[in-house]
């Protein structure tokens, strides 16, 4: 993973009597932190497909806990071919080995990867449309991440395989909107419960 | 600080965190970003499950110990507090987080919190608030906003909302930070920050509880990184919280405190020598 | 109570299932409520997953026309919406040869444990019957199939629909069109399950849980100020109290923790108004202090327990009545107080107005023993009768001279001072003290004090209230509480076969009574004590402070699930048969 350009003279750590600020990052503003080389490209997006792919998974896991199979099936095909995605990247890299996270001060586009989906967007009576729009969400935020970092790429080469990658998102796009073609709108009432919550402890 | 590369960080993989019991949270709750944000601190700092202990009392965030791989103590409602000042100071040894809500920590556990701040044990405490009591189907908590109404206030409480970061200043708390759920990795850090800070770490995490609190879903539009990085002078921490409105998310103080830990397993008299003193 | 072949059935069972905002505990009230509207008796018990919102459920339901105090041994038809998880009620829900499930075919084949005795399956294509009529439910649907398969006429289920959906402005002539389709499915299946028709003449009935029936107890003997803190299954006592007590200018407020509630309300007692609080079995556990307080102190409070399963933190969400041992034995020092139980939904209210009475006469703290299942349990009951328990504190007049707080009386009920009252200032202690309320650690204070406090229990005449006692026969079934029901049942079906037996459900557990029940176990040879919980705390109770025949028998085991009418019956059977 050789830079293609000479490395930047590392700055000298500022002096601080507190630790640096942590810095949470709201709506997408900034733009994502650019990738430098096309190795450390691929290790984002292989990170965004395998935190995708985690968070369908533990969607799943909370359907089905709360009786939704559907939809719980419908998050742990998503969950699939996020981590189907993510082994063609090591595939692809011929990577024998999963690359190191990003660190911990890796600025993406919002407070987490842009094709994670946010836990609040849960509802346990949703309907399998409803995980489609979130699907469709994430997918159309990662492919403009990956159109910010062709934009801010540095290099042709990143910024080749930057645009590789947001043209394979919105390839992804079209396929969740053709999916969503196939799935029934939900019903007026969808979130209809007439009984109250209850208490278990 | 960056995770590590070696080949054995696979081994520290957050999921490695994960128990196999799957949480009954609603779908939606603030609380899974919560255990998201644990094991990806535990996974950062490379804690071995079997050195850590989480220990909590009663209510939805205190179900957080059976998903994790660490030890976990599901204690009485409000004495999470209590249990973990015993196990931390018979063993040192061992790394204990305490896990809990905000009706188990400020109401009942109130007093505890106060004393475990002042006598600042090497202890991680984490709060998930949501101002209401979830579990027994939505009473007001101390943290509740004095004209929510409920069945158990159905005039609103009309009492003044606990503050749970001036609390901990006063009485003693060596690093104190609020965080958002709905940052998980924001939250990650700072749950491996105030991890790492010794003494009595308080973090109390704003969580959403979408059943008896939907509007609580706002408050991702509300929050906003704290204006200024952390303090070690009390007294500027204090002038802070007069103008904080419960969203500012951060780490609002570190102390320097020396954290309470008396010696243990340092003394090798043997029971007989001390005998010796009622020898007529 | 046993149902013969061919004829309308004297009772009737069914429960409904389903997860996932199916509607369920929606479906079994609108059951309930139309069939009282009709003029029967019936109960309701819920049970559910441990998820807050969109977990499993199970509605489980009675009907008779004539008052149920309990479940049946077993269920007549088990109605599903869907499946989901719901192989978890199994227990709850015993079914047999002669049950009936109705099933969605569209939602997959029964749990084996279901099926495993011989249910009879039919298919109903209740999702199906429910999309068909937009804007409906299919809730709405199960709700038509039950009514119609026991016989609850359509317009009693229509008049509950109509105004259950007011509240809710759902679309009604949906729901009341789903609701038809659903008996109409009901007809085609003949099950005959229809219930004897209600009586004539009708009395005067509510229907009510029996946290609702404390609260309003409650406030009838004489309550004004609440302490509230929330705990599984005793939280909604609290809130039917919350709006209610300032409407009898009285007030609750909701504390930190059970010490603060306790604490708060012995306060309030101590300022001359008649206190309670309620809570559950870990709270109970923490109040035992602050109830000494109230023994030595002299200062009245009722604390209604409602059981669960324990120890510790438990089973919160299941009956059990394992908190006996505490309730009697639970105080540090020679601390009596009084312990009352309930034995019905309806006699929640005047158990709990009784205990209020108790306490202020007393003036001893009153534990009102009751649980989740009559808690929670929604029952149609026969009015209770008003009873003439008003809590009647013997309060001190201004002018006493050199008075005395903890005067030595015949009767151990001293006269107290009330704040306000000028000249009889005086400082309440939980400090051993003398006649005057100063701390003494004389023996000769101690003594005087320590038999006041019991005399004043021990010399009251508690009247025909402490227990209920029916029947005759050589073989008595002692009990309380929740298992009254069952037992009661119990031996009516034992008469049936020839075998006479005598019911003693005990209402006052403490103090002990030893001549009352021996009045009431008076040419009894045998004696059956039934309980819910694994130990046989009642029992034990009975052997150690009261004198029993020569042969005692225990019939126990310990919650999540009920004792139930057959368990009791058979045991009477074998014995009498010994």
């Amino acid at each position: 993973m050789s830079p293609t350009r000479p490395a930047r003279k590392a700055r000298p750590a500022p002096k601080r009597k507190t630790a640096p600020k942590l810095r949470v990052v709201k709506a997408a503003r900034p733009g994502p932190t650019p990738a430098r080389t096309m190795g450390e490209l691929m290790a984002h997006a292989y990170a965004l497909e395998v935190e995708a792919s985690e968070r369908y998974a533990e969607f799943a896991e909370a359907m089905e806990a709360h009786n939704n199979r559907e939809v719980a099936e419908l998050f742990r095909k998503l969950a699939r071919i996020e981590h189907r995605h993510a082994e063609q990247i090591l595939e692809q890299m011929r990577w024998i080995r999963p690359p190191a996270p990003p660190s911990t001060g890796y600025r993406w586009e919002g407070l987490e990867a842009p094709e994670t989906a946010d836990f609040t967007a849960l509802h346990y009576l949703m309907q399998p449309y409803h995980a489609l729009v979130i699907a469709l969400h994430n997918e159309r935020r990662a492919h403009a991440f990956f159109q910010h970092l062709a934009v801010g790429a540095t290099n042709d080469k990143v910024r080749r395989e930057a645009e590789s990658m947001a043209a394979e998102e919105a390839e992804h796009v079209r396929l969740i909107e053709a999916w969503m073609k196939r799935t029934p709108m939900p019903e007026a009432g969808w979130d209809h419960d007439p009984d109250p919550p209850r208490h278990v402890d | 600080m960056t995770i590590a590369t070696a080949p054995s960080a696979a081994a520290r993989q957050p999921q490695a965190y994960k128990s196999d019991y799957k949480p009954i949270w609603c779908p939606g709750c603030g609380d899974y970003s919560v255990l998201s944000a644990f094991t990806k601190a535990f996974a950062a700092l490379a804690l071995k499950p079997e050195q850590t202990a989480v220990v909590s009392g009663i209510g939805c965030s205190s179900r957080i110990p059976a998903y994790l791989t660490s030890y976990g103590f599901h204690g009485v409602h409000g004495r999470a507090l209590a249990a973990a000042t015993g196990l931390k100071v018979a063993r040192p040894d061992l790394t204990v987080v305490v896990a809990g809500g905000d009706g188990d920590g400020y109401s009942i556990g109130g007093n505890h919190f106060l004393h475990a701040c002042r006598r600042n044990v090497d202890l991680t405490y984490v709060v998930m608030d949501n101002h209401v009591y979830g579990m027994t189907k939505g009473q007001p908590s101390p943290t509740t906003e004095p004209d929510w109404v409920s069945k158990l206030s159905p005039a609103g409480t009309g009492l003044r909302v606990f503050h749970p970061l001036v609390v901990a200043l006063a009485a003693g708390a060596n690093f104190i930070a609020r965080g958002f759920s709905g940052d998980p990795n924001g939250l990650a850090a700072l749950l491996a920050d105030a991890m790492r800070a010794p003494g009595f770490s308080f973090v109390e995490v704003l969580s959403p509880c979408v059943t008896y609190r939907p509007e609580q879903r706002e408050w991702k539009g509300q929050v906003r990184s704290a204006p200024v990085g952390p303090t070690d002078d009390a007294a500027r921490a204090a002038r802070r919280l007069l103008t904080d409105d419960g969203f500012n998310i951060g780490v609002l103080y570190r102390g320097s405190r020396k954290p309470y830990q008396p010696p243990v397993g340092k003394g090798a008299a043997r029971a007989a020598e001390l005998e010796k003193a009622f020898e007529i | 109570m046993t149902n013969r072949p061919g004829t309308a059935r004297t009772t009737v069972s069914v429960a409904v299932c389903g997860s996932g905002g199916a509607g369920v505990m929606t479906a079994g009230n609108l059951l309930l409520d139309a069939a009282a509207r009709a003029g029967w008796y019936g109960l309701m018990v819920r049970s559910s997953g441990p998820q807050i919102r969109g977990g499993e459920a199970a509605a489980l339901l009675r009907f008779a026309p004539h008052p149920i105090d309990c479940l049946d041994d077993r269920f007549d038809a088990l109605i599903a919406i869907d499946w989901q998880n719901t192989h978890r009620f199994a227990d709850e829900i015993p079914l047999d040869a002669a049950s009936l499930i109705v099933a969605d075919p569209d939602q997959g084949t029964p749990p084996e444990a279901y099926l495993a005795r011989g249910a009879r399956c039919v298919n109903v294509p209740i999702k199906q019957l429910a999309k068909a009529i937009p804007g409906s439910w299919p809730n709405m649907v199960a709700l038509g199939l039950a009514a119609g398969l026991i016989g609850v006429p359509a317009d009693a289920v229509r008049q509950v629909v109509t105004q259950s959906l007011k509240k809710a402005g759902d679309t009604l002539a949906a729901s009341l069109a789903a609701v038809d389709a659903g008996a109409k499915a009901a007809g085609e299946i003949g099950a005959g399950l229809a219930l004897a028709p209600p009586p004539a003449r009708r009395s005067s009935r509510w229907l009510i849980s029996g946290n609702e029936a404390a609260g309003l107890g409650a406030i009838r003997g004489g309550v004004r100020f609440v302490a509230a803190y929330p705990i599984t299954p005793a939280t909604e006592l609290l809130e039917w109290l919350a709006p209610a007590l300032p409407k009898v200018g009285g007030v609750l407020v909701q504390a930190e923790d059970e010490l603060a509630s306790v604490n708060m309300a012995i306060g309030a007692s101590y300022g001359g108004v008649p206190s309670l609080t309620a809570t559950a079995g870990p709270g109970l556990a923490l109040m035992t202090e602050a109830l000494g307080l109230s023994v030595a102190a002299e200062v009245p409070i009722v604390v209604v327990d409602v059981m669960r399963g324990g120890p510790s933190t438990g089973i919160p969400a299941k009956s059990e009545q394992s908190d006996v041992s505490i309730a009697l034995w639970g105080l540090h020092g020679d601390a009596p107080r009084i312990v009352v139980a309930p034995n019905s939904v309806a006699d929640c209210l005047t158990t709990t107005q009784w205990a209020v009475h108790l306490a202020e006469q007393l003036q001893a703290p009153a534990i009102v023993l009751s649980d989740q299942f009559l808690g929670q349990a929604r029952a149609v009951a026969d009015r209770p009768a008003d009873v003439a328990y008003i809590g009647e504190r013997l309060t001190a007049s201004a002018g006493t001279e050199a008075y005395r707080r903890y005067a030595i009386t015949d009767s151990g009920v001293s006269p107290m001072a009330i704040p306000g009252t000028p000249g009889l200032a005086y400082t309440a202690d939980g400090l051993e003290h003398n006649e005057r309320g100063i701390p003494s650690s004389g023996a000769a204070d101690h003594r005087a004090q320590l038999a006041k406090r019991e005399r004043k229990l021990v010399a009251h005449d508690y009247g025909g209230q402490w227990a209920d006692i029916e029947g005759e026969g050589e073989l008595a079934v002692v009990t309380f509480g929740s298992c009254t029901g069952p037992v009661r049942e119990a031996l009516a079906r034992a008469k049936a076969e020839g075998v006479r037996a005598r019911l003693v459900s005990m209402r006052l557990l403490a103090p002990a009574r030893p001549k009352l029940l021996a009045a009431a176990l008076e040419g009894v040879e045998r004696v059956l004590v039934v309980e819910q919980n694994h130990s046989g705390q009642f029992f034990r109770y009975l052997r150690a402070e009261f004198d029993l025949p020569r042969e005692t028998a225990s019939c126990r085991h310990p919650g999540p699930l009920p004792i139930r009418p057959d368990e009791v019956c058979r045991q009477v059977l074998e014995w009498s048969a010994r």
